[in-house]
Formats: C-alpha cells, structure tokens, sequence
C-alpha cells in the first residue's frame, strides 16, 4: 500500500512473526522429554499438575538438571549446554503442557540466569549459572513494591553504599518463592530518589539464606495458598560483589531480564490440564456446542503456539521481540481466562477443588488462579501500551 | 523459482499498484471485470505461478502463498488467487492447466461426475461459484476424483458477495477431463486460499487505523494520544497476528504436505473467521462514521472480510469441524496432535 509513513513497513513486519524453523533435533529431543515426564510425574494427579507454575518440588529440578535440560542454551564452562533456543523451547513446552512441577527451577532457567550470564561478573556466573543448570538452586525476582506494581520506576528500595557494600532499606512484595529462594535478583535505587525514575537503578544478587536483616513474611493468596511473599530489608549489607551489571543501569537490565519473562510458552500453557480434562469429558460428543468451544480453544492454543515460536525465533537470532512477546502474552492471559469460563457452561456441576471428579477439581483450581493471568509478569494495560508503542503510537 | 530476495512480489506489487487503483476499485464494485488488471497479470503468469514443470513458473509454494496475501492486502477484486490454486492442484492431478480465469467447485457443491462411454461428464448446479461469470474452466470435485470442465457451464443467476464480488450460480453438463485425487479437498484448498487472503486484509487494517488515528485530531490533539484509543488498536495489531500466524501454520501444512493439513487449515479458518469479527468492528470504531462511508476505503476490507470468512466453508462450520476432529481421538492424544500440526 502506498502511504506516507516509513516506519509503516517495520510495524507490518511486527505483527508477521517469523516462521519458525523445521529442527529435527529438537523433535527428537520431544520424544525423549516426553517419555521421561510419563515415568517422572506419572503419579501426579490432574489438581497437582495443574499447579504446575506453583508445583514446588527440587528433586524434579534436579531430575531435569540430570538430563540436561536445564540452562540448555548455556556455554559448557557454565555448566551449560549449548543446545538451541528450540531445544530449550521443547522441554520448556513438554514440562508445562504435561503439569510438572516446575517452579523450583522456573524462574532461575527463564530469567534470572540469562539475566546473570549477560550481566553478571564472572565470579557470579562460575558460582551460580553450573547450580541453576544441576537444578539446584531456587531464584526470586525482586521488583516489586507496594508502592511500585505496573509503575517500576517508582522503586523505593534503597541500596546505601558502605563500606565493602550496601545498606539496603525497603519492600519488595508479591515475591513469588522468597521462602525457598536460594538468591533474588533485587531491583532498587542505588542513587537519586524515586523521582528520578529510570535512573540511578541497579540489581544486586542477594543471598537469601545468608543476609541479615532481610525478613520473609507470608502473604497468601485468594485460594489460602502460599506462594508469594513480602520480602522486607532493614538496612541490611549486601557486598559490593553483589553488583550485576553496571551501576545505575538497571533499568535497561531490568527491561531485559523481563523480555525472558513475557516471551515463553508459559503464558499461554499453565491452564492446559483444564483444557486436557475438558477434551477428555467431552471425548466423543456430538454436541455441536462441545464441538464448537473445543474447536475455538484449539484453534487458538495452534495460534498461540504458532507465534510464540515466533518469538522464539526471533530470540534465537538475537531480535528484540518485545512487541511480539507482549501480544503472545496479551492474546495468551484472555485464552487461558476464557478457559474455566467456558469449561463451566459445558459441565453442568459445580467447581470443586476438593472434588473426586478430576474437571470439577480442576476447574476450581484454574478459576481461582485466573485472575493472576493477567497481572503477572506485566498487566493486560501494560502490555496494550507496549503494543501501542512498537505500532508507532507512543 | 525462489522469489526469497522478493522480486516476484515487488513486480507483483507494483503492477497491482498501478493496474488496480482506487477507480479500478469503485469501478469493480459496479460490476466492471477488471480485464486490463486480468491481462497484466497473466502476463506476469500469476494465474501459473505456482505451476511446477513445463506448463508453469513453479514459484516455491510459500511464495505463491505470499502472493495471496498480498492480493489480499489489497482486496484485490479478480479471482487471481483462485486460479493461481486451481492450477496448482489440476497440474498435481496430471490434468492440463487452464487458459484465463478458473473456479473451484467443492465436493460440497453436490456437482456430480459420472462415466459416459470413454469419458466423463460433469453435472449439477453450484452455487455461489467466485466470478463464474468469468470462469474459462471449472475445477470440480466429487467422490475422490476431481475434474477439468473447459465448457458445458453457463451462470443461471448472478450474484455477489458483501464486497461485490460476483459469486453466480454456475449449471453444469458438460464433458470432464478426469483424475483421481487424493490430496486436500477443494474445500480445504479454498478455505486455505481465503484464510491466507483474510490475513493480509487484515494487516491493512492495522496500517488504515494506525495512519488515520495519528492524522486524526480531536479535543486539539491526534487521537492517538488518548490510551483507550491505543489499547483499541493494540487488540486490532494483536487479533491480526494471531490471524497471520493461523495462515502461516495452515499454508506450511500445504506446503509440507503434511497429515495434519486439513485441521491445520481449519484452525486457521476458525482463527481467523474470529479475528475477523473483532478487527473489522475495531477498525470501524476508530474511523468514526467516515469510515461508514461508500467513499472511504475502509469497507472494501472489511467487506470483504465478512465474506472471506464464511467462503468455502462457513468460520462456524470450520470449527465445530476442528472440535469434532479433536474429541474424536483420545484425550492423551490432544497435546501430541497440537505439537504435530
């Protein structure tokens, strides 16, 4: 089309994800993945594996860690891999599409390693990069505060330079994990105050079993369950090695290391034992109406699937997919919240997450984790105006 | 031939730029046969682009499909992409490629193809046929055989789609040449050749509404500045890859031949029949009521693509289709089925 705009053409290629690649390793890889979840989790009931996001178990990490299909894409002297970001892209579906429980590793293998092996220092990465890729060490993500949610550049934590280090004052809140974490990647100000927004920020790894002055508290969640936290620091002393990156680059940093985690497969795949029961329900039915939302909700996990490996693509060949993961991570937040509303008008019985019947059980599960979908990793508006941008908008 | 440095598509963009202006357009609308626009392109050999061997150009697949988006960027108002397809499968069932404009008539048509003496002879009546008015051939299928028709059909009565295009009623009696055919369907074929085209009308869209909402201004500023109108457009740009990545997965099944196809193409008529709905109504939204007008261009998109969806298989159809092919394996076969498509 003719049209007096030239970024016009850059923004059409935006919403054409690129094709991703037949790769025959990684299909391979699949087969073998697979078989080993069938033996791994195969006692895991259909409510556990819909936790999967939420299943906290390190002697599966481990187990993955063992096979090598963690820090996959990782150099060797890390305890990496080499593998291709396809490869990684295999497991990373397999585990989730079948329920494991993968929170002990999740968050250290999707972001906080990558985020480490671009920025950290060399000590940082030999230390803790070959422990994240054995499935032995359990990260957290400290970015947000009570007074800093979608607005992150409005981070009060304080970190004061000592001598040999840092006094750190402040909250970070909605720290999925804190209770179990091995280390945090802490987001906070290391100078000027929270007017000055992006900059003066920096991350520092903190050791969450060795710092004084740190305090975990509980917060639970609308289903009664555990797994975020407050994580509050009292001027507690963080060492000067524990720097990653550049001070006063944080936000660049931090901006990165949350392009890992809008990009995966995650954001459409942790309602999928829903779907699995739904389709196990209604096996067989001639109800057009069945028929009909289970060929709408396919359609759209072939789409979802189709342009996160889009995405994954362009990751793999050192694109900046920003724009790309935000609409997989928009489209994928309103399928999965679709799922238990839909789910409910085809099964004529009340959510139960005690129930005996596996849907029921599970239906109440998703239901109540639903409205996270949308608030986690970036909300549905962040996410729209990030869209807006990469359009030329903004 | 490999258009990968995209020479084809640049010619093909141009010549369509140049043959298919906005009079081209209007004029169509009237019921005008764009035969100059025709002409310039069969002499490009679009209509046997896709063709492989001696009786065509044999552009890679993809690329052939890229040209459909193309053509559907445009809306463009000749039954280019049909033929283009046609072709393809005629040259597949070791039949002869036809000379001008070619129609895809689906088992589902109810056109029978019946022995007579040596030969075959096609007969029944189809309805709503793209451009029979202007067909030079018939592709027909019916019982696992598909056939050639270069005459023995006439319009019994003309018709359009919402864009105006001429879908006619075509009756047939007339003498086939024949071939078993056990790839896609010509249903399959169509629908995928319609999805692949939604798609590209759909990335107009996003290009209409983004130009018109940073040139429009109200309350003394361009309405792009104003969040509601961004996240509008940010739903329309998301609905619209989602819609492309449905083509994409249903046109490498085709191009791979791959066992899963038809559920591929499917899903992508099932994607996109639903982005249609979303996107067309956003776009129309954020033109106001200039662009409820027969003079703006917007409506020669979204007509179309209230048509497009439901051509070939209704968006309806294609998805309890889609649903019943699901349910109809086992539930442990689900997961390894969607990785497989």
């Amino acid at each position: 089309m003719a049209n007096g705009h030239g970024g016009l053409m850059a923004m059409y290629d935006k919403l054409h994800f690129p094709s991703p690649p037949a790769n025959d390793a990684a299909e391979a890889l699949r087969t073998q993945v697979r078989d080993f979840l069938a033996v791994t989790i195969s006692g895991r009931t259909p409510l556990q594996r819909a936790e999967s996001w939420n299943g906290f178990d390190r002697d599966f990490s481990r187990a993955l860690g063992a096979r090598g299909w963690l820090g996959m894409t990782w150099p060797r002297r890390y305890g990496g891999h080499e593998r291709s970001t396809h490869e990684r892209y295999v497991v990373v579906e397999e585990t989730l599409a079948a329920g494991a429980p993968v929170s002990a590793h999740w968050i250290a293998d999707r972001q906080s390693g990558p985020t480490l092996l671009k920025f950290g220092t060399e000590a940082q990465r030999e230390a803790i990069l070959p422990r994240i890729a054995r499935g032995d060490c359990v990260f957290c993500i400290g970015m947000s505060e009570p007074d800093a949610g979608s607005d992150l550049a409005a981070v009060r934590t304080r970190a004061e330079p000592v001598d040999g280090g840092w006094r750190v004052t402040g909250t970070k809140l909605w720290t999925t994990n804190a209770h179990e974490a091995d280390y945090m990647i802490l987001f906070c100000r290391t100078s000027g105050s929270a007017a000055d927004r992006h900059k003066g920020t920096s991350q520092l790894l903190v050791d969450m079993k060795a710092t004084e002055g740190m305090t975990v508290r509980p917060i639970l969640d609308l289903a009664g369950q555990h797994h975020f936290n407050e994580v509050h620091f009292e001027a507690a002393f963080i060492p000067s090695a524990a720097l990653i990156g550049v001070e006063g680059e944080g936000w660049s940093q931090v901006m990165s290391e949350l392009a890992f985690e809008r990009s995966g497969p995650e954001r459409f795949l942790s309602s999928m034992q829903l779907l699995l029961e739904l389709v196990g329900a209604l096996q067989g039915s001639d109800s057009e109406l069945a028929q009909a939302a289970i060929g709408r909700l396919t359609a759209h996990l072939l789409a979802l699937r189709r342009l996160s490996r889009g995405v994954a693509t362009m990751l793999a060949a050192g694109q900046d997919a920003s724009t790309q993961a935000a609409i997989v991570k928009d489209l994928g937040a309103s399928f999965e919240q679709e799922l238990p509303e839909i789910a409910r008008s085809l099964v004529d019985a009340e959510p139960d997450r005690r129930s005996t019947q596996d849907l029921l059980a599970v239906l109440g599960y998703t239901l109540m984790s639903a409205p996270s979908f949308s608030l986690r990793g970036g909300t549905r508006e962040i996410l729209r105006g990030i869209i807006a941008r990469g359009l030329g908008l903004r | 031939m490999d258009d990968t440095d995209g020479l084809l598509a640049r010619t093909t963009e141009r010549l369509l730029a140049e043959q298919v202006d906005d009079a081209a357009m209007r004029a169509a609308a009237s019921g005008v046969w764009l035969e100059q626009a025709w002409s310039a392109a069969a002499e490009l050999g679009l209509p046997l682009a896709m063709v492989e061997g001696e009786q065509g150009f044999g552009v890679a697949l993809s690329d052939g499909f890229a040209l459909i988006r193309l053509l559907g960027s445009r809306a463009i108002p000749l039954p280019l992409a049909e033929t283009m397809v046609a072709n393809l499968l005629l040259a597949r069932a070791g039949l002869p490629v036809a000379e001008g404009v070619v129609a895809l008539i689906p088992a589902a048509a109810g056109v029978r193809l019946d022995r007579q003496g040596e030969g075959w002879r096609a007969r029944g009546v189809a309805d709503r046929v793209a451009w029979g008015r202007n067909a030079a051939a018939l592709v027909v299928e019916d019982d696992g055989r598909i056939a050639l028709l270069t005459s023995g059909f006439e319009v019994s009565a003309a018709g359009t789609n919402l864009a105006q295009m001429p879908r006619d009623q075509l009756t047939i009696d007339g003498a086939a040449q024949v071939a078993s055919w056990p790839g896609l369907t010509l249903l399959e074929a169509g629908a995928l050749v319609r999805a692949v085209a939604a798609a590209g009308a759909m990335e107009t869209l996003v290009q209409l509404c983004t130009t018109h909402v940073v040139e429009r201004t109200q309350f003394g500023r361009a309405i792009s500045g104003f969040q509601v109108v961004q996240h509008a457009l940010a739903r329309l740009a998301s609905e619209a890859a989602a819609a492309a990545a449905a083509a994409d997965l249903a046109v490498d099944a085709f191009v791979a031949s791959a066992a899963d196809a038809g559920l591929a193409i499917a899903a992508a008529r099932s994607r996109v029949g639903e982005a249609v709905g979303v996107a067309t109504g956003i776009a129309h939204q954020l033109h106001g009521a200039m662009g409820f007008t027969e003079e703006h261009r917007l409506h020669w998109f979204t007509t179309a693509l209230w048509s497009w969806r439901d051509e070939f298989g209704s968006a309806g159809w294609w998805t309890r289709h889609l649903g019943a092919a699901m349910l109809a394996r086992p539930k442990a076969a689900y997961w390894p089925t969607v990785t497989a498509v």
